[in-house]
C-alpha cells in the first residue's frame, strides 16, 4: 500500500465531519463514518447505563445481607446490567462503531454495500434500546438476561415482553450489519486487494458477520415463542401448558453461545491490528489467525450444550458437547500464541493502544483457560451457576472484549476525529483498568469454587472478605473507564492544537493513507493495492523455521 | 464478619476428592499457560521495546511447526483430563446399590425434602454418613437447582419431570444447600442445610420424627380413593400395584414400558397416556389435585408395596 498521499496535510478537502452540521445531516446520513459516530455515542450511553447497574450490584454485595436494596431490586439490577451490556453494548460495540467506520476504508471502498440499510440498522438499534429503556423505567425486568422459562413466560411480574421485544428488534440491527459487511467484503474490495491481503480486522468481522446472519434469527424466534407463551398462554416451554423448559435452553444457547463469539471475534480483529502496528512488523501466522476466526465461527455453533450439563440433558450429549467445546479452544489458543510471537524481533512501542492489546492477551488467556476448566463435565457440576462462571465470562467479555474495544478506540481515535488524545492520561487509564479489573474478578474465581451461587442478593457471612475485595476493585475499574470519557472528549475541544496527522503511528493499512479525519468519499482517488498486507519490512525474508 | 479467607470448601462426598483432584490439575494447567503467556508478553515487550523511530524489524511470516505444536499440544493435555471429568459425571448418574432415596420438591422459595422412612423436612436434610443417596427431584413451579457445594454436585430441578442423581456423603457435618438456578425474588433465600450424621445419631433423629413418607403416601392413596380400584389381589378395576415398581408392564398397544417413577407420575396425572393391557381407560386425571410432594409420597408408598411383594416371595 502506498505510504504517501497527496492529501496528507492538505486542508483543501472536506472531511466527513465538516460535510454538514445540521441535525438532518447526521440523523439522515448514509455515510458509514457518520453512522459509526452515531453508534459510538449511543453505545457509550448504554455502557454508562450498564455500568451504573453493575455499581448497584457491587454495592449491595458489600454486606452479606440484602440490605441496601430489596432482593427484587437487586434482581432487576443484575438483569438489566446483563441485558444492556450484552444486547446494547457488547454485541454492537466493535462491529457497529469501528467496523462500520473501517471495513469500507480497509476494503478501499467508498461506503458499505447498502448505505441506507446501514442507517436502518442504527434506527433499529435505537428502537430496541428505547424499548429496553421503556421496560427499565416501567417496572424493570428481573428474569436474568437469559429469560429462562417458565419463570419469564409465566411467573415473573416484570416488564419481560418490552425487554424481550427490545432485544428482538436490536437483533435485526445486528443481522443487517452482518449482511452489509459480508456483501461489502465480497464485492467491494479495491483492485489488488485479494483475500490473502485483507487485514485481520476484516477477516474477524467477516467471521462475526456469518454468525450474526445465521445465529440471530434463532434468538429472534425463541424470544417470539417466549412472548407468545407469556401473552397468550400458548404452550411451548411451560410444562403446565404442555411445553418443555429445557427446549428453551437449547434454542436460547444455540444463538447465545455463538453470540459470545459475535462479541469476542471483532476484539480479536482489533488486537491483531494493534499488535502488528505497534510492533511495526508483519503479523506472525497471518493465515492461521485468519483461518482460526472462521474456525471459531463454525465450531462455535456446536458447543451450546455446555451451558446445560446440569439441566437434565442426556449425559452422552453432554460428553459430546464437552469434547467439541475443548476443540473450540484450539483456534483461540492459536491466536494468542501468534500475537505473542508477532512481537519477536519487532520494534515494540508502549503506546496506549498497545497497552490495551497486551492487557487483552493476558486477560483473554485467563478467560480461555478457565473456559477449558468449566467445560470439564465433572468440575462443571460444581462450578456451574457459581461466581466461577461469572468471573470466567467477565474475563472474556470485559478483560477481552472491552479492553480490545478501548484499544481500538484509542488506535483509530485520531483517524475518526482528527484529534490526538492525552497520551499520559490514556496510559494511566489503561493501567487502572487492568489492575481494577483483576481486583474485581479474580476473587470471584475463589468465591465460585467455594460454592457461591450467582444471582444471590444475600450470601453466607464467610464470603464477605472476597466480596469486599471485588467491590473495591470495581471502584478502581469504574474510575479507569470514566477517564477515557474525559480525556477523549477533551481532545475534541482542544481544536487544532490536538490535530492528528494522517498516520500518527507509522502503521500500515489503507486507512492510514487517507487524511484524518477522512473525506466523505474516503479516497480522493480509487486506491490500488500492490503489496502484501502488513508490509513493514523493506525486504521479504524467509519464514522463521 | 469472618476474618479468615477460605480457599477450599468442605469435602464431604464420594465425588469431592475426584473433583478437587481434577480442579488442581486444571489449575496447574491454567497457571502454566497463563505464566507462559504473561512472561512471553513481558519479555518480548521489554526486550524489543522500540529504541529509535527508524527501526526496521525483519519480516517473519510464521512457522508451521510452531503452529502445529501450539495447536495440538495444549489440546492433547486437555483431552487427557476429559475422561476423569466424564467419570465424575457418570458417577452421579450411576445407580448405587442399597441407596437411600431422597425425594425433593422445589418451590418458590423453599425446599421440601423427605425420605421414605423419615419425617418431612423443609430446608433441612438429615442423612447418615456413608450411605449412597438417590435424589429424585421435581419442581412445583419454575426451574430450581439443588446444589450442595460440599458434595461438589448440583442438578437442576424441573417442573413436570423428575431428575435424579446419586451421591454418597463421606464426612459428618452441616453443609450449605443452595438453589443454583435463578428462580425469582427470594432466590438467594432458597437455601438450607444438609446434616450428615453418624448412623447412631441418625437413628436417634429418625425416631424423634413424625409420620414417615410411606405412611403419608398410604394415607393419600386411601384419601383419593385409589385403593377402591387398585386392589392388591388384582381383581379391581385397575391393575394391582404390588410389585409394579420397576417391572415391565405391557400396554394395550403392545408396547412394554418400565414402571419407573416418571411412569407412575404420568399414570396418576395423565392416566390416558398409557393404558395397561386388559384394562380400560376409566381412571380420571389427578392433574392439579395432588401436589408434587403428594405425588412423591404416593409413589414412595407404591414402591414400598414392591418391597413387601418381594419379601413374600
Amino acid at each position: 500500500m502506498s505510504t504517501t498521499h497527496a492529501g496528507s496535510h492538505a486542508d483543501n478537502y472536506v472531511s466527513y465531519l465538516g460535510n454538514g452540521t445540521t441535525w438532518q445531516s447526521w440523523l439522515l446520513t448514509k455515510d458509514h463514518k457518520r453512522i459509526a459516530i452515531l453508534y459510538l455515542i449511543s453505545i457509550s450511553v448504554f455502557f454508562l447505563l450498564g455500568g451504573i447497574f453493575a455499581a448497584a450490584v457491587r454495592l449491595e454485595l458489600l454486606t452479606p445481607q440484602s440490605d441496601l436494596m430489596e432482593a427484587e431490586t437487586y434482581n432487576k439490577m443484575f438483569t438489566m446490567h446483563g441485558v444492556v451490556m450484552i444486547f446494547f453494548f457488547l454485541i454492537p460495540s466493535i462491529p457497529a462503531t469501528l467496523g462500520n467506520f473501517l471495513i469500507p476504508i480497509m476494503c478501499g471502498a467508498k461506503d458499505l454495500a447498502f448505505p441506507k440499510i446501514n442507517l436502518l440498522s442504527w434506527y433499529l438499534y435505537i428502537i430496541g434500546g428505547v424499548l429496553g429503556l421503556y421496560a427499565a423505567v416501567n417496572g424493570g425486568v428481573e428474569t436474568g438476561w437469559t429469560f429462562y422459562t417458565p419463570y419469564s413466560s409465566t411467573y415473573s411480574n416484570s416488564a419481560v415482553i418490552a425487554t424481550a421485544m427490545g432485544a428482538f428488534v436490536a437483533g435485526f440491527s445486528s443481522i443487517l450489519t452482518g449482511l452489509n459487511f459480508i456483501v461489502t467484503i465480497h464485492k467491494m474490495r479495491a483492485p489488488g486487494l485479494t483475500w490473502g491481503r485483507l487485514p485481520l480486522f476484516v477477516w474477524a468481522h467477516y467471521a462475526t458477520s456469518l454468525i450474526q446472519l445465521l445465529g440471530t434469527p434463532v434468538i429472534a424466534i425463541t424470544l417470539v415463542l417466549m412472548m407468545l407463551e407469556r401473552a397468550f398462554r400458548i404452550g411451548f416451554f411451560d410444562p403446565a401448558l404442555g411445553g418443555d423448559p429445557v427446549l428453551f435452553q437449547h434454542l436460547f444457547w444455540f444463538y447465545s453461545h455463538p453470540a459470545v463469539y459475535i462479541m469476542i471475534l471483532p476484539g480479536m480483529g482489533v488486537v491483531s491490528e494493534i499488535i502488528t502496528a505497534f510492533s511495526r512488523k508483519s503479523v506472525f501466522g497471518y493465515k492461521f489467525i485468519a483461518g482460526s476466526s472462521l474456525g471459531i465461527a463454525v465450531i462455535g455453533f456446536f458447543v451450546w450444550g455446555h451451558h446445560m450439563f446440569t439441566s437434565g440433558q442426556s449425559v452422552y450429549a453432554s460428553m459430546v458437547f464437552a469434547l467439541i467445546t475443548q476443540a473450540v479452544a484450539v483456534p483461540s489458543a492459536i491466536k494468542v500464541f501468534n500475537w505473542t510471537a508477532t512481537m519477536y524481533k519487532g520494534s515494540v512501542s508502549w503506546d496506549t493502544p498497545m497497552l490495551y492489546a497486551l492487557g487483552f492477551i493476558g486477560l483473554f488467556t485467563i478467560g480461555g483457560v478457565t473456559g477449558v476448566t468449566v467445560a470439564m463435565l465433572g468440575v462443571d457440576l460444581h462450578l456451574h451457576d457459581t461466581y466461577f462462571i461469572v468471573a470466567h465470562f467477565h474475563y472474556v467479555m470485559v478483560g477481552g472484549m472491552v479492553l480490545a474495544y478501548l484499544g481500538g478506540l484509542h488506535f483509530w481515535w485520531p483517524k475518526m476525529t482528527g484529534r490526538m488524545y492525552h497520551e499520559i492520561w490514556a496510559r494511566v487509564s489503561a493501567v487502572l483498568v487492568f489492575l481494577g479489573f483483576n481486583f474485581t474478578f479474580f476473587p470471584q474465581f475463589i468465591l465460585g469454587y467455594m460454592g457461591m451461587p450467582r444471582r444471590y442478593a444475600a450470601y453466607p457471612e464467610e464470603w464477605q472478605v472476597l466480596h469486599i475485595m471485588s467491590t473495591v476493585g470495581a471502584s478502581v475499574l469504574g474510575f479507569g473507564f470514566i477517564l477515557p470519557g474525559i480525556y477523549l472528549t477533551a481532545s475534541l475541544l482542544r481544536g487544532k492544537a490536538a490535530q492528528a496527522p494522517m498516520n500518527p503511528y507509522g502503521a500500515k493499512g489503507l486507512e492510514w493513507t487517507i487524511p484524518s479525519p477522512p473525506p466523505t468519499e474516503n479516497f480522493l482517488a480509487m486506491p490500488t493495492v500492490n503489496e502484501e498486507v502488513y508490509a513493514y519490512a523493506e525486504t521479504e525474508e524467509k519464514a522463521l523455521v | 464478619m469472618n476474618k479468615t479467607l477460605p480457599l477450599l470448601p468442605e469435602s464431604a462426598s464420594n465425588l469431592a476428592a475426584d473433583v478437587d483432584l481434577l480442579m488442581i490439575l486444571l489449575t496447574v494447567f491454567s497457571i502454566f499457560f497463563t505464566i507462559v503467556i504473561f512472561v512471553a508478553v513481558a519479555v518480548l515487550a521489554v526486550k524489543y521495546h522500540r529504541k529509535s523511530e527508524d527501526e526496521v524489524p525483519p519480516h517473519i511470516h510464521g512457522s508451521l511447526p510452531l503452529e502445529i505444536a501450539w495447536s495440538i499440544g495444549p489440546f492433547l493435555l486437555v483431552l487427557a483430563m476429559l475422561p476423569l471429568s466424564a467419570k465424575i459425571m457418570m458417577n452421579t448418574y450411576t445407580p448405587q446399590p442399597y441407596a437411600m432415596e431422597i425425594f425433593v420438591t422445589g418451590k418458590q422459595w423453599m425446599w421440601k425434602l423427605q425420605h421414605p422412612e423419615g419425617p418431612r423436612e423443609i430446608n433441612e436434610l438429615h442423612v447418615p454418613i456413608g450411605k449412597p443417596l438417590k435424589f429424585t427431584m421435581i419442581s412445583e413451579d419454575v426451574l430450581h437447582s439443588f446444589y450442595v457445594p460440599a458434595f461438589r454436585v448440583k442438578k437442576d430441578v424441573l417442573p413436570g419431570r423428575y431428575t435424579n442423581f446419586w451421591v454418597t456423603p463421606t464426612k459428618v457435618g452441616t453443609y450449605h444447600l443452595f438453589c443454583a438456578e435463578y428462580c425469582g425474588t427470594q432466590h438467594s433465600g432458597m437455601i438450607g442445610k444438609v446434616h450428615v450424621m453418624e448412623q447412631s445419631d441418625y437413628e436417634k433423629w429418625l425416631s424423634g420424627g413424625d409420620e414417615s413418607m410411606t405412611a403419608r403416601g398410604e394415607a393419600l392413596f386411601n384419601q383419593y380413593g385409589c385403593v377402591t380400584c387398585h386392589l392388591a389381589d388384582g381383581k379391581g378395576r385397575g391393575p394391582a400395584l404390588v410389585g409394579v415398581y420397576n417391572s415391565m408392564v405391557k400396554m394395550q398397544t403392545g408396547a412394554i414400558v418400565k414402571a419407573d417413577e416418571s411412569y407412575l407420575r404420568e399414570s396418576i396425572i395423565n392416566p390416558r397416556a398409557k393404558i395397561v393391557e386388559k384394562y380400560s381407560s376409566i381412571m380420571p386425571t389427578f392433574q392439579g389435585q395432588i401436589s408434587e410432594e403428594g405425588l412423591l409420597q404416593i409413589i414412595a408408598y407404591i414402591k414400598s408395596l414392591e418391597q413387601e411383594g418381594e419379601a413374600q416371595q
